[in-house]
């Protein structure tokens, strides 16, 4: 059925006047416009590998696994986080801590096992979120490579090390310990975290208490 | 010093050779020559469009980025070398050829210096034009210049493909159209310097000075040639041929590696000759006040005047790249509106402007205001003949209300 000829809006094209008509003014103006930029050149581009970018307070880099005070893995292998996990990336292995040996007598439950595949993941950081006892956490390392795809399961020792790596640069301190209770239950301490990328001064996330990004 | 080793050279040479040497001689160092700028200008429009959009530009290769041409270059020569299998191969692979032969052959009556009067073959002299004393060069660049399309015709049909064939069928018209007001617009020059030959023209602006340039008689011819003439290199905003965003890449589809390079380097040293073109006709060529008159005749005065000449031929090339960087793509409907409606109209008055100020005599200097009169004057016309699209809409909409009443009463 054809369109009722009513019930089409023509917009109209906004006149052009006399300079806009010879089109030779425009053209100035652009040029003007584009000189602009070449003579008072101030670039935006980030020189990537000499110089690091600065990344968002929650940043979702490569994953860690957390010791305790005493040294051992924090992971108390509840499967909460491979449950979590939407891409399905985490393999655990359950074993029972050993009763007899006084370092494990506090706990019933500790991973033989802990793979991530680090090329499934997609770094949405919820199993950081599902984990009850803060073992998990994503950590501010994202220049992640390997030769093999192999080489990219991260097993336990290996998550362990990149905990020993990071806890002491500052940049993703450790920040529960044992005996206090993980910041999911500690609501009131727990800072918001501060925008990735510039926002607006009325925003809520402007008003954080911890701006910024990690340098 | 040049003359005494073009001696020493002929000594060695049998005598039956000596008009040959000093041609191949010049054309082995316009080739060279317009190779390295060639690819060198393709850095500094990609170092001039980062700056534009507040980007670095390619920076890698070399200090500043400086030896990425040769890396360019290095990845044009030993990339595969596709040709499809569903193309025409003879004519796939002689479209490329076509495209570089007839714009280097455009650039032979172009001169790149002062070029000295009283050529013999052989007497030392260096010419500063691939061929001296051709008495039509402006026929000839535009015979050449015209005959550059079939390459891009040829390589769009043969690749048997359908964008290539879009874009060159595209090119054809565009350059069809072009044709018509860039010949128009030097026609005007022809008459006012009574001569076709491009080292005459120039030397006629030199021998009268900076009042001589023909810029000042021939302001509108100026604009209408530019234009003209970037359409006919198929630069952007004109460069419909090869619109990535529709076409792919026009023409050149189907086209890979060295075979892709060449169409490239055509484009390029389009570019070179209408800036030259632009410099010579327009702005004097090597002629400045000063530095460089017809009768400077100090140590060096020729280093100096080809210098002059290079810088203004540089000044219209970054103006030309600038353009490619600011000005968006025209829509083809407007494109050959442009031409026919705007570009030849106007360069048939100034033609007319001219012949009338040479039958009555008048001085050439009335050129100058009767060319920003004619351009005034076609201002208002667009003014007033703007937006013929909402203007078809209301017709139909006041078209529709009128039947509908008719059949109410």
């Amino acid at each position: 059925m054809p369109i009722n000829a009513k019930d089409v809006d023509w917009v109209e094209e906004p006149p052009m006047n006399f300079w806009e008509a010879t089109f030779l003014p425009a053209v100035v103006d652009g040029l003007r416009a584009t000189g602009h930029h070449v003579t008072h050149f101030q670039p935006v581009t980030q020189m990537y590998p000499e110089v690091a970018s600065d990344l968002p307070k929650h940043y979702r880099g490569v994953h860690r696994l957390n010791r305790d005070d005493a040294g051992r893995v924090k992971c108390v292998a509840c499967m909460m986080c491979a449950t979590a996990c939407p891409a399905r990336c985490i393999d655990i292995v359950a074993q029972e801590a050993p009763k007899d040996d006084p370092k494990w007598v506090d706990r019933d439950k500790f991973p033989k096992s802990f793979v991530i595949d680090e090329l499934k993941c997609i770094y949405c950081g919820m199993c950081e979120e599902a984990c009850p006892v803060d073992a998990i956490e994503m950590t501010h390392i994202y220049d992640l490579t390997g030769m093999t795809r192999q080489e990219m399961l991260f097993d336990k020792e290996k998550l362990l090390s990149v905990f020993d790596q990071t806890k002491d640069c500052g940049l993703d301190p450790v920040r529960t310990h044992k005996g206090k209770l993980g910041p999911a239950s500690d609501f009131e301490q727990l800072p918001t975290l501060g925008p990735a990328t510039q926002v607006r001064g009325d925003d809520r996330s402007a008003k954080s208490t911890t701006p910024g990004v990690i340098k | 010093m040049f003359e005494q080793v073009f001696q020493w050279i002929l000594k060695w040479l049998p005598e039956a050779v000596h008009p040959y040497v000093m041609p191949i001689l010049v054309i082995g160092i316009v080739l060279q020559v317009n190779l390295g700028v060639c690819s060198y200008l393709i850095l500094l429009e990609r170092k001039l469009s980062a700056w534009m959009q507040d980007r670095h530009g390619p920076n890698r290769v070399g200090p500043m980025g400086l030896f990425q041409p040769i890396a360019d270059m290095l990845k044009l020569l030993l990339k595969e070398d596709v040709i499809p299998g569903h193309v025409n191969k003879f004519l796939f692979v002689l479209a490329p050829g076509i495209s570089v032969f007839t714009t280097f052959l455009a650039f032979a009556v172009v001169p790149f210096g002062p070029v000295p009067d009283r050529l013999t073959p052989g007497d030392g002299k260096f010419p500063f034009i691939i061929a001296p004393g051709i008495d039509l060069g402006i026929v000839f660049i535009f015979a050449i210049g015209s005959l550059a399309v079939y390459g891009i015709i040829l390589g769009g049909w043969a690749s048997n493909n359908k964008y290539s064939a879009l874009g060159c069928l595209r090119a054809s018209a565009q350059v069809v159209s072009y044709e018509i007001p860039l010949g128009m617009s030097v026609v005007g020059l022809a008459m006012l310097n009574s001569t076709m030959s491009i080292e005459k023209i120039l030397l006629n602006q030199a021998n009268q000075g900076l009042i001589g340039w023909n810029i000042w008689y021939q302001p509108l011819a100026c604009v209408i040639f530019f234009i003209a003439a970037m359409a006919e290199a198929q630069r952007l905003p004109f460069d419909l041929a090869e619109c990535e965003q529709e076409l792919i890449g026009g023409w050149h589809t189907e086209y890979s590696a060295m075979k892709w390079g060449l169409f490239f380097l055509a484009e390029y040293t389009h570019v070179i000759t209408i800036s030259f073109l632009t410099s010579i006709l327009f702005f004097g060529g090597w002629h400045f006040p000063v530095i460089a008159e017809a009768d400077s005749a100090y140590a060096g005065a020729t280093a100096v005047k080809v210098f002059v000449l290079l810088t203004k031929v540089f000044a219209v090339i970054i103006l030309i790249q600038m353009l490619r960087w600011t000005i968006p793509r025209f829509r083809f409907d407007q494109l050959m509106s442009l031409a026919w409606l705007g570009l030849i109209p106007l360069a048939t008055i100034n033609v007319v402007l001219v012949m009338f100020v040479k039958q009555f005599e008048l001085s050439p200097l009335w050129l100058f205001p009767l060319s920003i009169a004619t351009f005034v004057i076609a201002g208002l016309m667009a003014t007033q003949s703007s937006r013929p699209f909402a203007r078809r809409g209301a017709a139909a909409v006041e078209q529709a209300h009128g039947g509908h009443h008719a059949h109410a009463h």
